[in-house]
Formats: C-alpha cells, structure tokens, sequence
C-alpha cells in the first residue's frame, strides 16, 4: 500500500468512525492533542488499525508517534513489510 | 381530604427539624417530590405517546420469528426499536452504552426536560443517580465471541467493558450528564427499578441528597432473554400476541418478556419549590421485604409484609389508596400469590387494582420505574388504566375489585408493586401533591 493510500485511508477512518473534524487532522502538530486522543481512544485505534489494515499494532511501538505523520510512517512501515 | 391525606403526627415530622444533642448526626425528614418523568417502552417513546397507549388499553406485544429460529421456547416479546443516537451523543458515548442505556439515556433526557434541569444546573450542582439494572448480557455475549474469534484482548476496544458491567447505566448516565451526587446501580431482580425509587426517596428524606435521577433499565434483545424462556416461564401464545399477557386471567400461561428505560426525578419538595419546578407527585412511602423462600416460586407473606411496611411508612389509612398498580406478570402462582397479599393487607378496603403488565408484557429491571411513571400519568391525566385481556377471572381475582376497563377517575394515591427472583419485594405509596 502506497503511503498516501494510507494518509487517505486513515484520514476517512478518522473522519468516519472516530468522528473527527477534517480541520482537526494536521500531519505535523501532536497528534493527541489536536484529534483529543485519550488513553482509551488508542485502544480503539488499535483495534481499528486490525480492522482496516489487517495486523496487530504493537503497542510499545506506538510510543514514539508524536504526529499524524509518525503514524502514517508507522502504518506504511507495517503494511509495507 | 387534601390530596394523599396526611395525619397530623406525619405532618409534624415533616415541618419539624429533628435535632439530636451536641456532637450527634442531625436528621431532617424531609418530604419527596417528583418533577420529572421520561419513558421509553413498547407502549411508546415519550409520556404523550405512552399516555395514549395505556388510556386505550393497547398492547405493546409481538411475535419475533427469529427468537423461534434461535431456539426459543416462546418468540413472545414486547417491541422495542433501538434509538438511533448518532448526532445526538458524542462517538465514545454511543459507544460506552448497551442497549438498555440507550433506553435509559432518552428516558432521562425526557425527564431532566419535564424537571427543568438543564445541563448547566447538573454540572453546578449535586444531583445523584440510582438506578435499576440487572444485566447487560448481550454486551458480554459480543466481548466473549469476539474474544474467543481475535484472542487477542485488546481487540475488544475501549468501549466493551463499560457496556458489559451491571452499573452500565449509571457509570454512563453519571458521566454524560456529569452527576456530582450520589452514582450506583440497583440490581434487585424485577424490584431493581422499585428499590431505586425506594433508595432514593429515603436518602432525600433523610437531607442526605436534594435531587436524584433514578429508574430502571431492561436490555429486550434475545440473549439477554434466552435463560429466562429456558425456564418455560413464557406465554406461548404466540398466534395471538397482543392477547397473550393476560395477569388474573384464568387462561394465562404466562410471562411475556419486554424493556425500555424509564426514569424519575425526585427531589425534596424545598428544592423543588426552590426551582419552581412542576410537582407531577409525592413519593410517602416505600415497604420492602425478602421472601427468605424459595429462588423463583413467589410466596403471599413476603408481599404482604412489603406493602404493611408501605403503608406504615406512608402514614395513610387503607381506605386513602385508590389504585394499585399491580406486579401481576400473568403467571398463575404468582399472580395469585400477590392476589392473596393484597387481599391480606387490604381485607374489605377494595381499591381498583389492575397490572400494566397486560399491555406491556414485564419489564423486569425496569419494571418498578416503568410502573411508578405509568401510575403518575394516570394520576395526572386522571384515569386507571385497564387490565387488558382480562376475559375470565382466575379463582384468586374473586377478591380483587380488578377493572378491565379504563377508568376515568380522580386519583390522589397509588401504590406500586414489584417483586423479583429470590423473593425480593418492593412497594412504593405516590400520592398527587398537596401543600
């Protein structure tokens, strides 16, 4: 999966399932702060993440995801390999 | 008569503060308003709708196939659809609530609105919450299978163990309304929605809270039902639905098993008078009892015992009730077992009795809130809604004065019935207010 097929199909998860605002998904700022993330929204993204891209997110990987585009690299990392 | 017929000595408890010596708890009596209801049952989704029902006797009973392909003995249930509340309640909300705290959401919705209590003034203030609940089965039935399918925990999602727990109700309520009053949950089998009222009339009574939304919520899907139709408890009278719940008919055969959300807001009358809040009631009075019998087979004593501690509680004489809202579910032993406690405690006094349960087959958890909202309706509206399909009267009914027909007529008290599994009794006394 190219990276910008997962920026987008990220963004849609987002927007759709998590309800956020389009204005609110900004690559470069703190990703839990801008989308008001808590600790139990990143359960939910984690089981998202199994749904729509079909592996287990390893949680202590996440802990270096500072921005959205942390976390798409760490998506297309994971897809990708 | 003023309107629930007070006796002198009751009225002195209630305008004098009871103050015990230096260094000692100070008791306060006060007395419990109601100035909200919200309902949400097969006989409707709101207080007009359900007012419409239960005046022309409709029944809220349907056949579900499904339940028969899935094994059931009885496809008998009331009918229920889930509220669609995308748009209404934030993604985490939604998700955080099973289906009987959906019911329970919009019932409260509806009852903060009738009490005037807006967002602002729960946040500000201490307003409690307890509520009736006993299960969210099907909750737990969806984290199992997918825990068995994924066997990976985390996969359940955030959400799941909020819906799975039995204080589903009250955890979600209490964070979405933002309650800073007393939060926990009643699970007192088909009593659970009578002792939350109870509970909560006895801790404003007592000055301990001002304001308490309270109620009973029961989950209507068939997992949740499936352990109760093993026992063989329900109607199968199944080409019939709406004729099927029949309580003191001597053709019963049983239960039908329904749900919803109902929910009450009571208040100590200051604080009402304070808000200049709509008074729909009175809470004065609330017996209980445990059969200490058998798990499942009601007994008359246990009832019995119950309704004496109600109205020795409520300070009325017999011949003040109007109404009795009976907890008749259309079984035959327990229909004539509460038969035969009435007819103990009541003897000659004949209020008119019938069982809503007719309509709206039985509520279970929700049940005792459901059967309080309905009772405060007829008061307000001024009717006794009929025991529908009532053609034969069972041997025990010979000395209940039942109606199967809507009676138009003044109502100044009304006592509420519930019992449940394990012999627990509830009874409530609400009178229409009066100063």
């Amino acid at each position: 999966m190219q990276r910008e097929q997962v920026v987008a199909k990220i963004s849609e998860i987002l927007i759709d399932e998590f309800e956020i605002e389009p204005e609110q998904i900004m690559p470069d700022e703190n990703m839990l702060e801008t989308l008001e993330i808590d600790s139990l929204d990143l359960v939910d993204i984690v089981v998202l993440i199994e749904k729509h891209f079909g592996f287990k997110v390893v949680t202590e990987e996440m802990s270096d995801i500072d921005t959205l585009n942390d976390f798409y690299d760490y998506v297309h990392n994971r897809t990708a390999s | 008569m003023v309107g629930c017929t007070l006796d002198v000595s009751r009225k002195r408890i209630f305008q004098k503060k009871q103050v015990r010596p230096l260094g000692q708890a100070k008791y306060i009596m006060k007395r419990v308003v109601i100035t909200g209801i919200g309902i949400y049952s097969c006989l409707g989704t709101n207080v007009d709708q359900v007012r419409d029902a239960l005046f022309q006797g409709k029944s809220g009973i349907i056949m579900d196939e499904v339940r028969k392909k899935m094994g059931f003995r009885s496809g008998l249930t009331g009918n229920l659809e889930r509220p669609q509340l995308k748009g209404i309640l934030h993604r985490r909300d939604r998700a955080r609530l099973a289906e009987e705290g959906e019911y329970a959401y919009l019932a409260t919705v509806e009852a903060l609105e009738g009490a005037g209590m807006d967002r602002d003034f729960l946040a500000d203030g201490e307003v409690g919450i307890l509520y009736g609940n006993d299960s969210s089965a099907k909750a737990i039935i969806e984290s199992a299978d997918l825990m068995r399918e994924k066997q990976d925990t985390m996969l359940l999602g955030s959400a799941s163990i909020f819906r799975s727990m039995n204080s589903t109700v009250t955890m979600n309520l209490a964070t979405i309304f933002k309650l800073k009053g007393v939060s926990f949950t009643i699970s007192g089998a088909c009593a659970s929605g009578s002792h939350s009222i109870g509970m909560a009339y006895l801790l404003i009574q007592s000055g301990m809270q001002e304001q308490i939304i309270c109620g009973g919520a029961q989950e209507i899907n068939a997992e949740a039902m499936a352990s109760f139709d093993g026992l063989s408890a329900f109607s199968t009278r199944e080409s019939t639905p709406q004729e099927a719940s029949r309580p003191f008919d001597a053709g019963r055969d049983g239960l039908i098993p329904s749900g919803g959300g109902a929910t009450l807001i009571l208040e100590s009358l200051e604080s009402a008078k304070k808000r200049d809040a709509k008074i729909l009631g009175e809470v004065i009075g609330y017996g209980f009892s445990s059969n200490g019998d058998h798990i499942s087979v009601p007994n008359a004593e246990g009832p019995a015992r119950a309704l004496e501690l109600c109205m020795k509680n409520s300070g009325l004489d017999l011949k003040a009730v109007d109404y009795i809202n009976a907890h008749a579910t259309s079984t035959p032993v327990g229909d004539m077992k509460e038969a035969e406690s009435i007819d103990r405690v009541f003897g000659d006094v004949k209020p008119v009795v019938s069982s809503t349960k007719s309509m709206t087959g039985h509520e279970c958890w929700m049940a005792g809130a459901s059967e309080a909202v309905y009772s405060l309706i007829m008061m307000e509206n001024d009717f006794i809604a009929p025991n529908i399909n009532l053609e034969t009267p069972g041997k025990e009914a010979e000395n209940l004065n039942l109606t199967s027909k809507t009676l138009e007529q003044k109502l100044n008290v009304v006592i509420s019935n519930s019992f449940g599994f394990g012999g627990t009794n509830a009874s409530l006394a609400l009178c229409r207010f009066s100063e």
